[in-house]
């Protein structure tokens, strides 16, 4: 064997423990479950059934809800998070700020708990005798209690704070790298030439950071899409199926309900499909927009 | 004008600072209050803790649930580690064609949601609890295996691989090192600050892994601490006292990686897009 195809063969080795759990883990289920989504029946007594589960999907109010909550999550929570993020690294940025160092660690603190465990201090925080209706109460800013967790709009609103909470800190402190590598004499060039504040946020920060605020915005999109620990602990997806996720929805249907793997498969191959689409259109937005 | 816009920065930021810490200081306080005092919304701290930390070690199951968890997480880790650096290393310092081809298709499944997996994934297990119970429903390992390797990690340290000198691969092997022995002895010890970020980042995924272990473990003593800290949040008459003392102790261990090594997480994150 010539020395390049015995460098090229162990190079496989290095690889082959990888290649394998992934193919195992990974490509070898999402076929499993391609062919489940043509079958249905309870548990394990499952039959052939066409499209059956596909059709099913459209007349299933509570899958609709699913997919419709997960997309509100979506449009409304991160958007918000990341202009929110943006403005907060953009204010630490500021050469001349005290205190950097405080602000930075306690608004990136909210990562260091696991999904779980915030959720619950949400929840009991949230609650109808909880600390923040106490609070807006007695500060007069709410006449009587809100039902934060069983009015279906304030619950949705709830779950949206909730995780805008936890991770636009975690956002933040990729804008707030990638700022640190800007150079500061376009700004002061900016400034020359009479931009306001508001320009260089829009004309030089947003555009020089696009690459990293696609990279968040997808990796925030697929986040939301998968959304569970949140709305089990929170609301259990209620009230009714207000706040219901897809992934709730699909663990509802496999492990409290009487399991229905077949239909459970099919629509979770509807996030992942969705979850390509998504990745696809923001590829695409960025890159058409001033490049 | 220009102290009002410096006043409106540092209040906005107060107030952002505020609001990211205040869950913490409430869970602390909370932990030293009875769980009336909590539920009156009580936000100064009491003389309860003592009897919160008994009767949380008697009521609740705590230790062999951190027990599972950290077997799972350093199992996970050094496991992720070594399977990832192997590949990321293999990719970029025997690149071919094939490779990258093959590279390509592991990155796809980022792509793919836990959700979609967590069915098939569990008929799996459950096909092979009969033959190989070990590793069937219900255990520790079949929480770790699905989650050892991930294209994430993988392209991690592909990416960082990229920035080790490649000049030292040839000179090992003019040592008369193996190809492996120059993988354990060059290339790991010279990517400390790689390893670590990629420990740090999987310790805590793991650590505070959820779905994939509320689903495959079925009996009490085998709970984890994310399942421990539902099951307790979910209760119908809740201690608070005992359940905010609880959270506080399952999350040390991970404020304990965030405060220490702050510096390789922030640079783990970073190098995930370099």
């Amino acid at each position: 064997m010539s020395v390049r195809l015995k460098k090229n063969a162990i190079g496989w080795l290095f690889v082959i423990a990888s290649v394998v759990l992934i193919c195992l883990f990974y490509f070898y289920p999402m076929l499993q479950a391609l062919l489940l989504s043509f079958q249905s029946g309870p548990g394990a007594n499952l039959h052939f059934a066409g499209l059956d589960n596909y059709k099913r999907l459209f007349m299933d109010p509570t899958f609709i809800a699913a997919v419709t909550n997960t997309f509100i999550y979506l449009i409304v929570q991160v958007p918000i998070m990341i202009v929110l993020a943006l403005f907060i690294a953009v204010l630490l940025n500021d050469k001349t700020l005290k205190w950097k160092g405080f602000f930075r660690t306690a608004i990136f603190l909210p990562c260091v708990t696991s999904l779980v465990a915030y959720s619950v201090i949400f929840k009991y925080l949230f609650a109808e005798d909880g600390l923040v209706n106490i609070v807006l109460m007695k500060l007069s800013i709410i006449p009587e209690a809100i039902d934060w967790l069983t009015d279906p709009f304030w619950a949705k609103i709830t779950i949206i704070i909730a995780i805008t909470w936890r991770w636009t800190g975690y956002n933040m402190i990729f804008y707030l790298s990638a700022l640190q590598h800007v150079d500061q004499s376009i700004y002061e060039a900016a400034k020359m030439d009479g931009a306001s504040p508001f320009q260089q946020f829009f004309k030089i920060t947003v555009p020089l950071l696009k690459p990293i605020i696609l990279f968040t915005s997808i990796t925030s999109t697929i986040g939301t899409l998968q959304i569970f620990d949140e709305i089990m602990n929170i609301t259990k997806g209620g009230p009714g199926n207000a706040t219901i996720s897809i992934s709730q929805y699909i663990y509802n249907l496999s492990f409290e309900y009487t399991p229905d793997f077949g239909y459970a498969a099919t629509v979770s191959y509807v996030i992942v499909i969705l979850i390509i689409i998504l990745s696809i259109i923001q590829f695409k937005a960025a890159g058409d927009r001033n490049v | 004008m220009f102290k009002l816009k410096t006043i409106l920065i540092y209040a906005f930021l107060s107030m952002a600072a505020f609001v990211s810490i205040f869950p913490f200081l409430w869970m602390i306080v909370s932990m030293t209050n009875k769980s009336v005092d909590v539920t009156k919304g009580r936000i100064l701290p009491g003389g309860y803790l003592l009897q919160n930390i008994q009767s949380l070690f008697t009521t609740v199951d705590l230790v062999p649930a951190f027990i599972n968890s950290a077997i799972i997480a350093i199992v996970t880790t050094v496991a992720a580690l070594l399977i990832a650096s192997l590949a990321g290393y293999g990719f970029e310092i025997y690149k071919s064609k094939g490779k990258d081809i093959v590279f390509n298709i592991l990155l796809l499944s980022m792509m793919i949601p836990f959700a979609a997996l967590m069915v098939p994934l569990y008929r799996m297990f459950g096909r092979i609890t009969q033959t190989f119970p070990f590793i069937g429903i219900d255990t520790l390992a079949a929480v770790i295996l699905p989650t050892v390797t991930t294209a994430f990690l993988i392209f991690f340290f592909r990416q960082n691989t990229k920035m080790f000198q490649k000049e030292l691969i040839e000179a090992g092997r003019i040592d008369g090192l193996s190809e492996l022995g120059i993988f354990f002895r060059i290339f790991v010890p010279s990517m400390k600050t790689t390893y670590a970020a990629a420990a740090i980042i999987t310790f805590m995924s793991s650590w505070n892994n959820y779905l994939w272990p509320l689903v495959v473990l079925q009996s009490p003593e085998k709970k984890t601490i994310p399942l421990l800290i539902s099951n307790l949040g979910a209760g119908y008459a809740p201690d608070y006292g005992v359940i905010m003392t609880a959270i506080v102790i399952s999350t040390l261990p991970t404020a304990f990686v965030f405060f220490f090594m702050q510096k390789h997480f922030v640079a783990g994150m970073m190098g995930s897009i370099k």
